[in-house]
């Protein structure tokens, strides 16, 4: 398919602007010639054009619109409309982030209560909605973490993270210079309370874990695993990006978790828009309340204002309040659901991924073998036997009309296929998904070379990712 | 409304087929001491009629100006019907990154174009698929201008958004890195205390174009004097339509240029979201956080996109990542292709359009008595004046429904009674003449 | 299947191979590590003149879906690297004990080399790696 630059026409155009109202304009008048760019190389398209060039565009991509998307760890829940519609209201989108407070009450009572809503959601004592994406609300949580120990005058350099963390984690830890100290799981997938006992001491800031893990398993030992990092005085960071399982049945605050990061466009149903924008709110304990970052906003009688003023805050993590527009969406979402329709979320979401692992067991070996939460993982050993790997099995389902699930992660289980179905599947979806993977297993066994060269049906076959990153063309030039 | 769809009768075929009877029985892993032994204490849910009651009315308390000259990192532009239009099309912005290349074709070829995009407005030879906002991406900017040159201090200039300056802070203070502040002279950095604070020991120097206070800086002369010493020079762009009219920050010697690109098809939408872009040269192409996309083939030689250089990124290097970053900011990054590709070589008028209002609005309020001018002869779309009393101006315009400019001294103790005023094409002479009439 | 290590070098337990000529050692990745690795897209060389350390980080190398470190065998200073391979990572693949050497190092202490394996040595520690 050709690029928009291959269908510039110059003198096409796609758009009509008014002439100057305030008499000619000579711009050399009002910038000296030597500052004047010479050449604007853009495309010069025709409306027709432009709009066929992105509708085709659209056309060659996939959405949870469009299918199934058992992405593992990302919750690809059904964006409702509504959300959509509320978010595009003129009295959100058109008002500036530096209006006067009083010419914004609305917006700063949707900021106010959404944050109100996550601490109940999550049993926490304060949120800040500031972060952009679940990554940011990571990097702000381990800024968090590092002001609160310098305010002790504590110096602490290290941090404990699983060995099967997202790799989120580590990168978010050395972006504010910690050193990462990898502890063991155990047999059962968990984590290892002895590697944990032993790597917790002074020197280091606390753990960061996910819960449920990214195994989809709940950490039956949370309690001692945070009574072990207190102990030494340190933190326990808990990754949110699970908590769609959790909802209405069990709050991290309440489980021993000093801080998390959230994220909007999973659990809170915002859309991931092709790779974002997000939304990635922290919410913290009474110990880290001083150096959320500002501003924060507070409620004087019937009054909603901006505060700044917080001595020990970290400062910011981005411009003005966050992702607003990815707000309106959640607050929407939660409002439609009251905390009974969030519970109901929360459990079907592990009773549909449940129902697929149990339907799935005997083709497909599965890495550990008990009640999961809203994830399952299995891993591509039995069709290892005829050749076929995980990256086989998840192209040939691409050619059955689903997206593929979440592969090779986590790193702890060999040719992981992490399925993650959500509560806005219906069972008749399940089933077909079901049907279909079982026939994909038969093809490993009967047509290995089949599943092997998938996908067959898409608009392109598996592409050279190796002379992708030898000779990286990164940009259109003529 | 919970958008669960599995009924009574399928939710017990499921109980049988996992072999348990109630659904709490799934949660038994969980101890009875973690879990919550009550309702979740929020408003009760709504139907969709309510819903959108509620939600309509917050809406409504929201005051919206039809004139207003306030910019300052988020500025009101013309946004063509078309691009939403196209945005919203449920195949883009319901789906995740594109990781499986083969189905995601559409999102991984708009970013190729907007990366391409990108390149030839900041005259620079590659571009990320873009990051949460400019003022993160700034942030990132100076982290990377530190590994790259292995020296923890950053000179940052005081005439940076300071929103901006304060990310930057959040940021390096985090990693340990030194940030000095290279304070502004009449409304541009200060030269001569740059040449003082330029040594061995500075890894990057950051300066806005055109700057907070809406002036042009002298971005060659700044380039030379950077290079000397064997720092990265980063310019950080918050007003991109600029982009159209000035010369490149790339031509003029930029290392990195990063920015937001909000201007370009963004509503203003409370402050977010909004988009980071950051662009390079091909020898840091190893450094530079974020995700690319490049162009390669399929087995049968077709043309086809692809995420590339991924062994950067978090979710391989874990620690030793250039960044932490996962999502970008797509769809965002999508909007402002199409509004890039539907305005085209027009861009150029939206820009000398913002900039000669912004010159026309300047030059009538220097003339009114208790008001002066700041900013000397080179500046784009905002302007700096000097008043008695800025509330007392602002509530005179807010009387007749118009929003002003943003009060300096909210940011700066030493500009108390100064405004920053933004004008683009959406302005009208009408409008303009009515401010001068009120503050006559 | 890895070709056979060499009799006349030594390994490190980190998939180094290293070719002894008095003070000087030539040093590259094993052929089991690149065949780990699948095709290589990159290799960061090191510094000419930079100061090594034995078991820490010397070079990079980079594949599409991983990035490893390349850790120096011995102590000692980098005196050469093997240039091509920034035009040509997959030298590596194709001859990882020949053509695709990575550095050359002055040693500075020549007692560094006995903690290193022989060829036999280094087979058994590869095959007990891969039952893993």
């Amino acid at each position: 398919m050709k690029l928009i630059f291959e269908k510039s026409v110059p003198g096409q155009s796609s758009v009509s602007l008014p002439e100057s109202d305030i008499g000619k304009i000579k711009i050399d008048q009002l910038l000296p010639k030597s500052k004047i760019r010479k050449e604007l190389d853009l495309p010069s398209v025709n409306e027709t054009d432009l709009v066929r060039h992105y509708t085709e565009l659209s056309q060659r991509n996939f959405g949870v619109d469009q299918g199934f998307y058992p992405l593992g760890s990302c919750t690809m829940k059904y964006s409702p409309k509504v959300n959509e519609e509320m978010a595009s209201l003129t009295g959100f989108t058109q008002i500036h982030p530096l209006s006067d407070d009083v010419d914004v009450q609305g917006a700063l009572q949707l900021y106010y209560e959404l944050e109100e809503f996550l601490k109940e959601i999550t049993g926490f004592t304060a949120v800040s909605l500031q972060p952009a994406a679940g990554a940011h609300g990571e990097a702000t949580g381990v800024m968090l973490m590092k002001a609160y120990f310098e305010d002790r005058s504590e110096k602490r350099t290290k941090i404990l993270i699983p060995e099967a963390a997202h790799g989120t984690n580590p990168a978010s830890s050395a972006l504010c210079g910690f050193e990462t100290v990898t502890i063991k799981s155990n047999s059962q997938g968990e984590v290892n309370l002895d590697d944990l006992k032993k790597n917790m001491n002074r020197e280091t800031v606390g753990l960061m874990l996910t819960n449920p893990n990214t195994l989809g398993l709940f950490e039956k030992n949370i309690k001692k695993i945070c009574q072990i990092v207190h102990h030494q005085g340190g933190l326990v960071y808990c990754d949110g990006a699970n908590m769609n399982s959790m909802l209405g049945v069990t709050r991290p605050g309440d489980q021993g978790f000093d801080l998390i990061q959230l994220n909007l466009h999973k659990s809170f149903s915002t859309p991931h828009g092709g790779g974002g924008p997000g939304s990635g709110p922290v919410g913290v304990n009474k110990k880290l309340v001083p150096y959320l970052p500002v501003p924060r906003v507070k409620k004087n009688g019937n009054l909603y204002c901006r505060d700044y003023n917080h001595e020990k805050s970290i400062g910011k993590v981005k411009t003005f309040m966050g992702n607003f527009g990815v707000m309106v969406k959640a607050y929407t979402y939660i409002r439609a659901l009251g905390g009974k329709g969030l519970k109901r979320a929360g459990q079907n979401s592990v009773l549909n991924a449940n129902y697929l692992m149990k339907k799935l067991k005997p083709y497909f070996d599965l890495a550990f073998d008990k009640t999961c939460m809203h994830e399952c993982v299995f891993s591509d050993k039995k069709q290892q036997l005829y050749g076929v790997t995980t990256l086989d099995i998840a192209k040939r389902l691409l050619d059955y009309g689903y997206h593929a699930p979440t592969i090779y992660f986590p790193m702890i289980v060999h040719g992981a296929i992490m399925i993650e179905p959500t509560e806005t599947e219906s069972k008749r979806t399940l089933d077909e998904f079901v049907e279909v993977m079982i026939k994909i297993a038969n093809e490993c066994r009967t047509k290995p070379e089949l599943v092997k060269t998938a996908p067959h049906k898409m608009l392109v076959t598996r592409v050279d990712e190796v002379a992708a990153a030898r000779n990286p063309n990164l940009k259109w030039e003529e | 409304m919970d958008f669960v769809p599995a009924t009574n009768k399928e939710e017990k075929e499921m109980f049988t087929t996992i072999g348990i009877n109630r659904i709490d029985q799934l949660f038994a892993g969980i101890a009875k001491e973690h879990r919550l032994k009550r309702e979740l204490n929020l408003p009760a849910g709504l139907s969709e009629i309510e819903l959108k009651r509620e939600i309509e009315s917050m809406a409504g308390k929201n005051r919206i100006y039809q004139t207003s000259f306030r910019g300052a990192g988020a500025y009101r532009h013309f946004i063509p019907s078309v691009v939403k239009h196209l945005v919203m099309r449920s195949e883009f912005y319901t789906a995740y990154t594109p990781y499986q290349a083969e189905r995601s074709q559409g999102m991984l070829q708009s970013i190729y174009e907007y990366q391409t995009m990108i390149c030839r407005l900041t005259g620079m030879d590659l571009a990320n698929a873009s990051m949460y906002d400019g003022a993160s991406a700034l942030a990132e900017a100076a982290l990377m201008a530190t590994r790259i040159t292995e020296k923890k201090q950053v000179l940052l200039s005081s005439a940076v958004h300071p929103e901006y300056q304060a990310t930057v802070k959040t940021y390096c203070h985090a990693n340990d890195v030194k940030v000095v502040d290279l304070p502004f002279k009449t409304g541009t950095t200060d030269l001569k205390e740059l040449k003082t604070l330029l040594n061995d020991n500075v890894g990057g120097v950051i300066i806005q174009n055109p700057n907070f206070f809406g002036s042009f800086e002298e971005i060659k002369e700044i380039a030379q004097l950077v290079h000397q010493i064997g720092a990265i020079l980063i310019i950080n762009v918050v007003e991109p339509t600029s982009l159209a009219l000035i010369k490149s920050p790339g031509e003029q010697g930029a290392d990195i240029v990063v920015g937001d690109g909000q201007s370009f098809g963004l509503p203003l939408n409370f402050g977010g979201p909004y988009i980071g872009f950051m662009a390079t040269k091909t020898e840091y192409i190893r450094r530079i956080p974020g995700r690319l996309v490049g162009m390669t083939k399929d087995t049968q030689g077709r043309r086809a996109f692809v995420l590339t250089l991924q062994s950067r990124e978090q979710h391989i290097r874990r620690e030793k990542a250039t960044s932490n970053i996962c999502t970008n900011s797509a769809l965002c990054a999508l909007t402002v292709l199409v509004y890039l590709s539907t305005l085209g070589p027009k861009l150029r008028k939206v820009a000398e359009l913002s900039m000669a209002k912004t010159h026309y609005l300047a030059k009538k309020l220097a003339k009114l008595p208790g008001i002066r001018l700041i900013n000397s002869q080179n500046f784009y779309n905002e302007f700096v004046i000097r008043v008695k009393n800025s509330q007392t101006v602002l509530k005179k315009l807010r009387n007749q429904g118009i929003e002003g400019g943003v009060d300096l001294g909210n940011y700066y103790s030493q500009l108390k009674n100064h405004l920053l005023f933004c004008v683009t094409e959406l302005n009208t002479k009408e409008e303009m003449d009515k401010i001068i009439k009120i503050l006559n | 299947m890895a070709k056979t290590n060499p009799k006349n070098l030594k390994y490190t337990k980190e998939h180094e191979w290293v070719k002894v000529e008095g003070e000087i050692v030539t040093m590259g990745i094993t052929d089991y590590a690149q065949e780990l690795l699948t095709s290589l897209v990159f290799v960061e060389l090191p510094k000419v003149g930079k100061k090594t350390e034995q078991t820490k980080t010397l070079a990079v190398v980079e594949s599409v879906k991983s990035v490893s470190d390349v850790y120096a065998p011995v102590s000692g200073e980098v005196i050469e690297v093997n240039t091509s391979l920034t035009k040509k990572p997959e030298i590596v693949n194709e001859d990882a004990f020949g053509a695709g050497w990575i550095a050359k190092i002055i040693i500075s202490n020549s007692k560094e080399l006995d903690k290193l394996m022989d060829a036999d040595s280094y087979t058994k520690f590869c095959q007990k790696e891969e039952k893993h």
